[in-house]
């Protein structure tokens, strides 16, 4: 009975979610009803959401049909363990996101609290829906509601310019995205013109168009994951929204672009072969590696994280590689052992950048600023945020025992079993591949570091900093919530692996709940003890109590007096904020050792400089080698069509006139 | 399953590694200085340099927040972790199972994290540098070490450190191309790892040079003897581990207790080898700049990778 009702809950809370945002127009004005009573309202329908789908995962499939739609297509909907998985992370994550903006949205310019709260729950919706679409026509309708109130959402600060420049980004490669996800539709319908998933499923393509259709959807869904080269978007318009959806888009709404692959080539496809694998681990290394070495050279934060996510969206990238290789092959433990790496990361993700973009949120609204250079010592002034912070920074940066590293040690775990592939080369070159997954890790070590080690470390670098003041208390609840969910997933993660096996088992039809269920629960060991293991809660615990049992030793033994005094600095006297490295700095190791892959504009000073002054600029190399070169190659298209249009009434009609003769000619009987 | 003389084992393992550790560091210090014919220091300076630093007051910059505070104690915290799960006399260890060797790399990351993020803390020149420069470090190294770990996995179809040991202690002695490759890159790493000469000089307070010194000049009294007290277990976790995979010969299989015994000469033999191996390495190298050391760890990446290469074509079906 309860299972039954678990599809009903996620649609009724879907309306609610668009209830809550219609409320929010009966007082457009009213900041404080908007954000004290609606923002935690949808919050508890986030809840309800994740709890629900977190009580279906397991349970058989349901299904729903809704009256609307096309009159021959009503709307199907489908609740199965993907789509509970992934509408699980949307519900927990939402909730803390939720929180965080009822203490976070004042009055300002821009968009009244009203417009803005009912974009924002449409956008919740519209996720919801696409999760659970289950044909092309409903999931394309949420597909673009979802683009498009997000597209508002970020455009929030309209009257900036560089802000509508990012939205129209944005809304281009969204659109772009969304036609070839559509032509992947139309291809895997194979002719017969029916449009549900189910009608999709029951299709035999040849390996010709199911290729096709994998590849549109790669396409499609790469330009909403941000997959290289159509990642521009997201440097853009990260920075450009508010805090909170630029946490929502990057935690939850990249991920359902990672549903919509894994749903098209592991679920509506049926053939897998080897090169599409090949493919996707290719397309992800070159996305990880890059987002992580631009994240490294960053000076403002949200762009940070912005190419930060990115990386992650490679490495989750290249776990669906790794399973679509194994899979090909038929080796069905290593593909759930690589999937198992994907959904977990999925998650991991979805809570650590949602927490480290929350925070700066508060740092922006502490400070107003976003640019690292002029933030600093935060730390003293906002201890919440920064010790939060720190477990966003540590997980981000795929160390144990947070949720980072469950994920990369799966996917580096699978990658050891590469060698087993009864392919020539592939068995070669797949674990070499691995060494780079590894550079991208240490390196996302690197550009955490500098994220925190800049804002909340050091010196204050401006003397308007001393003013901030740390998270109020809704936001702090927000940043908790999501901090927790960060460290759960990192110190029990054979439990929630026998939860989300689920999702495993119905795409390869094998799992790893099974084999983790002979171990105890706090023990990581997918394939046997002996072969590799993990139990991160000993881990931490044996951490804690050295670290414990070593300060009560020393207090004890000795003594625990403390002095303060200047700082020492090899006795050098000038110790202001300015001899502190700047964000440029910091990362100048990087661009000197990685400069090919940067496009720099750099200013030197001069010996004759009576203001001498550094400047560099980095900037990616995709514009130069790609977009420019195709939005002059429209300007020219058009304005080849520019002058057909003269204007002149005689000149239309003789078009008119030539079109008929031609058609006359041509279409004789 | 967990046996009591596993348990004590374990324990004996850890406080061997919390006195052992500073006698190797005062070991490469005298071998350091009796090649370069200087006076040696006495064997025992490193206990008496912590039981100095113990009892001094700590002195705290103004601006140092909690984070600089805790940074020691945890980076304490982590390598005495590392310690445990490095089969030194024994492989029955039952800390093993939580952390297998990809998590042990983990573990030294977080503490180089956190000695980053310390020296970041109070905001000056040298503290960011070196702060910096461990980071540089670490990502050129990390990929390194894994490179090697992935070989000896391969090899061994595990990647738990005491499985590694166990099959390699075990099996006929048979040189294996693979591993030697395998071995040169894991010394490179541990080098600049263990901030030595060329990457880095222990002893240089040579402001543009340090790295690791230039992390830890705003620490003073409990908290120096702390990081001093984790920077030697790291020496030892790293020779340990070396010779642990390269030379296991003579670890103890699970828990005899007469191995065991004979287990303990043997290791002091071998990391006093070691200790000298080291002196030596570093007195007939110069340090290196900065920018050189992405040479040094790219060549030890290739080396690792290039044995990964050997293990792959040459040695799949052994």
């Amino acid at each position: 009975m309860t299972s039954l009702l678990s599809i009903d809950i996620l649609l009724t809370a879907a309306c609610a979610w668009g209830v809550v945002g219609l409320l929010g127009l009966v007082a457009p004005r009213n900041t404080h009803f908007i954000s004290k009573t609606l923002f935690p309202l949808g919050a508890l329908v986030g809840v309800l959401v994740g709890l629900a789908s977190l009580g279906s995962l397991g349970g058989p499939a349901q299904t729903a049909v809704l009256v609307i739609g096309l009159p021959d297509l009503p709307f199907h909907l489908r609740l199965d363990n993907l789509s509970a998985l992934f509408a699980m992370l949307l519900g927990f994550v939402a909730a803390g996101i939720s929180i965080y903006a009822a203490g976070y949205f004042r009055k300002g310019e821009g968009t009244a609290p009203g417009v803005l709260c009912l974009e924002y729950h449409l956008f919740l919706a519209s996720m919801l829906v696409v999760l659970l679409a289950d044909d092309a026509y409903a999931f394309m309708v949420a597909w673009e509601t979802m683009a498009l109130s997000s597209f508002f959402l970020v455009t929030t600060d309209h009257r900036h310019e560089e802000i509508r420049r990012a939205g129209f980004l944005y809304l281009l490669i969204a659109h772009i995205g969304a036609i070839a996800i559509l032509l992947s539709f139309g291809v895997m319908t194979g002719g017969a013109g029916d449009y549900s998933f189910a009608g999709m499923r029951a299709q035999q393509l040849s390996p010709f168009w199911s290729s096709a259709a994998y590849l549109l959807a790669l396409a499609g869904f790469g330009a909403k994951a941000g997959l290289v080269p159509l990642h521009v978007w997201l440097p853009e318009a990260h920075p450009a929204a508010p805090s909170p959806v630029s946490a929502m888009m990057s935690g939850v709404m990249l991920k359902t672009a990672i549903y919509g692959l894994l749903r098209v080539s592991f679920d509506l496809v049926h053939a897998t072969i080897w090169w599409w694998g090949v493919m996707a681990l290719a397309i992800g290394l070159v996305t990880a590696l890059f987002g992580v070495l631009y994240s490294t050279v960053q000076s403002d934060m949200k762009r940070l994280l912005a190419y930060s996510s990115i990386e992650n969206i490679g490495l989750i990238a290249v776990g669906i590689g790794l399973t679509l290789i194994f899979h090909a092959y038929r080796m069905e433990t290593l593909a759930a052992l690589a999937m198992t790496a994907v959904l977990y990361h999925c998650l991991a993700h979805s809570a650590f950048k949602s927490l480290l973009f929350l925070c700066t949120g508060s740092v922006l609204h502490a400070t107003r600023e976003r640019s690292l250079g002029k933030l600093g010592g935060l730390i003293h002034r906002m201890p919440w945020v920064a010790w939060l912070a720190l477990a966003g920074v540590i997980a981000s940066a795929g160390l144990p025992p947070l949720s980072g590293f469950v994920s990369e040690w799966l996917l580096l775990q699978s990658f050891l079993f590469s060698p087993g592939l009864p392919h020539p080369w592939l068995n070669m070159v797949v674990p070499v591949a691995a060494a780079l997954v590894v550079l991208v890790a240490a390196l996302a070590g690197f550009a955490m570091v500098k994220f925190y080690g800049i804002i909340f470390l050091g010196q204050m670098r401006e003397p308007g900093l001393k003013d901030a003041h740390d998270a109020g208390t809704w936001e702090k609840f927000g940043l908790a919530w999501l901090a927790l969910i960060t460290l759960l997933l990192g110190i029990l993660p054979s439990t929630v692996i026998s939860r989300i096996d689920a999702a495993t088992q119905q795409l390869l039809g094998t799992g790893l709940a099974a084999k983790l269920k002979e171990q105890g629960w706090w023990m990581l060991a997918p394939i046997s003890p002996e072969r590799a293991s993990y139990e991160p809660l000993i881990f931490l615990v044996t951490i804690a109590a050295t670290l414990l049992l070593g300060r009560w030793l020393v207090r004890h033994l000795y003594h625990g007096r403390v002095r303060r005094t200047t700082a020492w600095d090899c006795g050098y006297y000038f110790q202001g904020p300015r001899a502190q490295d700047t964000a440029e700095g910091f990362s100048q190791p990087i661009r000197r050792i990685f400069e090919p892959m940067f496009r720099m504009q750099r200013h030197f000073p001069t010996a004759r400089d009576t203001e001498p002054y550094y400047s560099v600029k980095v900037e990616d190399h995709f514009w130069y080698w790609l977009y420019l070169p195709v939005a002059r190659l429209a300007g020219r298209i058009s304005t080849l069509i520019v002058t057909l249009q003269g204007g002149r009434i005689a000149v239309y009609l003789m078009y008119s006139f030539i079109t008929l003769l031609v058609l006359l000619l041509v279409a004789r009987p | 399953m967990i046996s009591i003389s596993g348990l004590l084992g374990q324990a004996f393992a850890i406080l061997l590694a919390l006195v052992l550790a500073p006698l190797l560091s005062g070991w490469v210090g005298q071998c350091r200085a009796w090649l370069q014919s200087r006076t040696a220091p006495p064997l025992l300076l490193p206990y008496y340099q912590l039981q100095k630093l113990f009892h001094k007051d700590v002195v705290l910059a103004h601006g140092a927040s909690s984070l600089f505070r805790a940074a020691p104690f945890v980076v304490f915290g982590c390598m005495v972790l590392a310690c445990a799960i490095i089969p030194s006399l024994s492989t029955d260890l039952p800390l093993a199972p939580a952390a297998d060797a990809l998590a042990l790399v983990g573990v030294f990351g977080l503490a180089r994290v956190f000695i980053s993020l310390a020296a970041m803390d109070v905001g000056t020149s040298f503290g960011t540098l070196g702060g910096r420069r461990e980071m540089l470090v670490g990502f050129l190294a990390e990929p390194a070490l894994l490179m090697v770990i992935f070989t000896l996995a391969m090899t061994v179809q595990s990647t738990s450190v005491a499985t590694i040991v166990e099959t390699l202690a075990h099996r006929e002695l048979v040189i294996y191309p693979s591993l030697a490759f395998a071995g040169i890159a894991f010394t490179f790493v541990s080098f600049a790892e263990n901030a030595r000469v060329p990457v880095d000089n222990p002893a240089t307070h040579l402001e543009l040079t340090m790295i690791h010194e230039a992390m830890i000049l705003e620490y003073s009294g409990r908290h120096l003897a702390l990081i001093e007290w984790a920077a030697s277990l790291k020496l030892y976790a790293y020779s340990c581990l070396g010779l642990a995979l390269f030379f296991p010969w003579g670890i103890a299989p699970g828990d005899n207790f007469l191995a065991l015994v004979a287990a303990i000469p043997l290791l002091l033999f071998k990391l006093a080898i070691g200790g000298a191996f080291l002196a030596a390495i570093e007195t007939i190298n110069a340090k290196m700049r900065i920018f050189r050391a992405p040479e040094f760890l790219g060549t030890a990446f290739m080396l690792a990778v290039l044995g990964l290469l050997v293990r792959l074509l040459l040695e799949s079906r052994v």
